[in-house]
């Protein structure tokens, strides 16, 4: 198996090793959204609208909360530094993980939002487009907040810079996706938010490796 | 400790070269115009206090830390250039020891050999057994005393074959007869043509050790 394979394989199991912590962020996402009923309005016609940014602010910020453990176990129990000073692409390696911490804490958030939206009186026809930008756009977050936390492993309290780092890079991605979930509600076309979206998957996909490694490399010296 | 051995020095194939080394952290010097180099068959023991740059010197000599100035070469190879050749020869135990407290020190194991390069021949139960964890295979490496969880990762040396043993305090937490292990695979190494450079606060048993002492610059 190659090691992109064997690293992935790795981090499932130490998720499923360590299953409690998993559903804190799902069970974030879910509180946070359940709270604007509660907090808002429960009608109908007011939740309808906030519904798109409701559910994308909080998917932004459990992905935010869930960021932390990406680098930090590795990082003090010196599996890092080993994975490091291999003879493999360290990109590569990092790419991995990365995908690894999507499938446990992005993946759910996709699987659980369609609930989400019928609490938050979503139309039927936004459900789609709802899953759709979750699916290209978590993966953004996971991939850019690598980098954030590649840099900020190494310090002691890294939490409050690594928000002010990331969450300005997540804010296209908030426009966009909230826009489109929005704009299906009301059945126009939503082809150029999702192209604006792929796009950004694409761009962070090929680019975000490369700065976590560097990243990565930074915060171990 | 024993004699170096009285070989002419140029018999001795050079690989490993440190030229002019200088290590500045928070203002201090560590060290300055540092220069050695290990040949084949080579055991360099790092003496010194604490707080001279140990540690900080063993990170350079992996290439994880740049050096404020002054070059590791590798076969005449500045390391910056040649890191991944570099590190397909290179075992390296920090202090921490690299080894994940949730998974079965099998399981960490069998990763370490996968990443790693060259797998030798011998099995991992072979290899944990070697260590003294014969019967430790099943459980979580977390619930493992501090000395155990040392030979898990010590077990690395015996599942991949490299070069250049880089070893940061090995005998921390082991008890003497893990420690005799060591420095007989240590021994083995040297006599096999390997290298190792390790710092200890011990006197290493070994016939191939020499011993360069690190000590704090004049301020």
């Amino acid at each position: 198996m190659s090691a992109f394979g064997i690293l992935l394989k790795r981090d499932l199991l130490l998720a499923y090793r360590r299953r409690s912590e998993l559903a804190n962020p799902l069970l974030f996402f879910v509180m946070v959204v359940s709270l604007f009923p509660l907090g808002v309005s429960p009608e109908s016609k007011v939740l309808q609208t906030l519904a798109p940014g409701i559910i994308w602010v909080a998917a932004l910020l459990a992905a935010l909360l869930s960021l932390d453990t990406l680098f930090r176990s590795d990082f003090e129990d010196g599996s890092l530094e080993q994975m490091v000073l291999t003879h493999h692409s360290l990109p590569l390696l990092v790419l991995a993980k990365v995908l690894a911490h999507w499938l446990v804490a992005g993946l759910p958030l996709l699987v659980i939002a369609p609930f989400l939206g019928v609490l938050l009186f979503l139309p039927t026809d936004a459900m789609f487009p709802l899953m759709v930008t979750l699916l290209l756009g978590t993966p953004v977050l996971s991939l850019i907040g690598a980098i954030g936390v590649a840099l900020t492993v190494g310090l002691r309290r890294g939490g409050v810079l690594l928000s002010l780092l990331v969450l300005p890079l997540y804010i296209p991605v908030l426009i966009f996706a909230a826009s489109a979930v929005a704009t299906a509600g009301t059945g126009l076309p939503i082809a150029g938010q999702l192209y604006f979206l792929a796009a950004l998957l694409t761009l962070s996909l090929t680019l975000a490796p490369f700065a976590a490694a560097a990243a990565l490399r930074i915060s171990l010296s | 400790m024993s004699e170096p051995q009285l070989i002419a020095p140029e018999i001795l194939a050079t690989r490993l070269k440190i030229v002019g080394l200088q290590c500045i952290r928070d203002d201090r010097i560590l060290f300055d115009q540092l220069n050695f180099s290990v040949s084949k068959g080579q055991l360099l023991q790092i003496e010194g206090a604490n707080g001279t740059g140990k540690t900080s010197l063993l990170r350079i000599l992996c290439g994880l830390t740049l050096p404020t100035e002054g070059a590791v070469f590798w076969d005449d190879c500045d390391i910056e250039s040649i890191k991944a050749q570099y590190w397909e020869n290179l075992i390296y135990i920090g202090h921490s020891n690299g080894i994940k407290g949730d998974l079965t020190p099998l399981e960490n194991l069998a990763m370490a050999r996968a990443l790693g390069s060259h797998p030798t021949e011998i099995s991992l139960e072979d290899a944990l057994e070697y260590v003294g964890l014969r019967g430790f295979e099943d459980g979580a490496t977390r619930t493992l005393s501090a000395g155990q969880q040392r030979r898990v990762a010590l077990a690395r040396l015996l599942i991949t074959k490299a070069q250049l043993w880089i070893l940061d305090e090995p005998f921390t937490a082991l008890d003497k007869k893990a420690i005799v292990h060591i420095e007989d695979l240590l021994d083995t190494h040297a006599h096999q043509g390997g290298m190792a450079v390790l710092t200890s606060h011990h006197t290493v048993n070994c016939r191939h050790a020499r011993i360069h002492q690190l000590r704090a610059p004049r301020p």
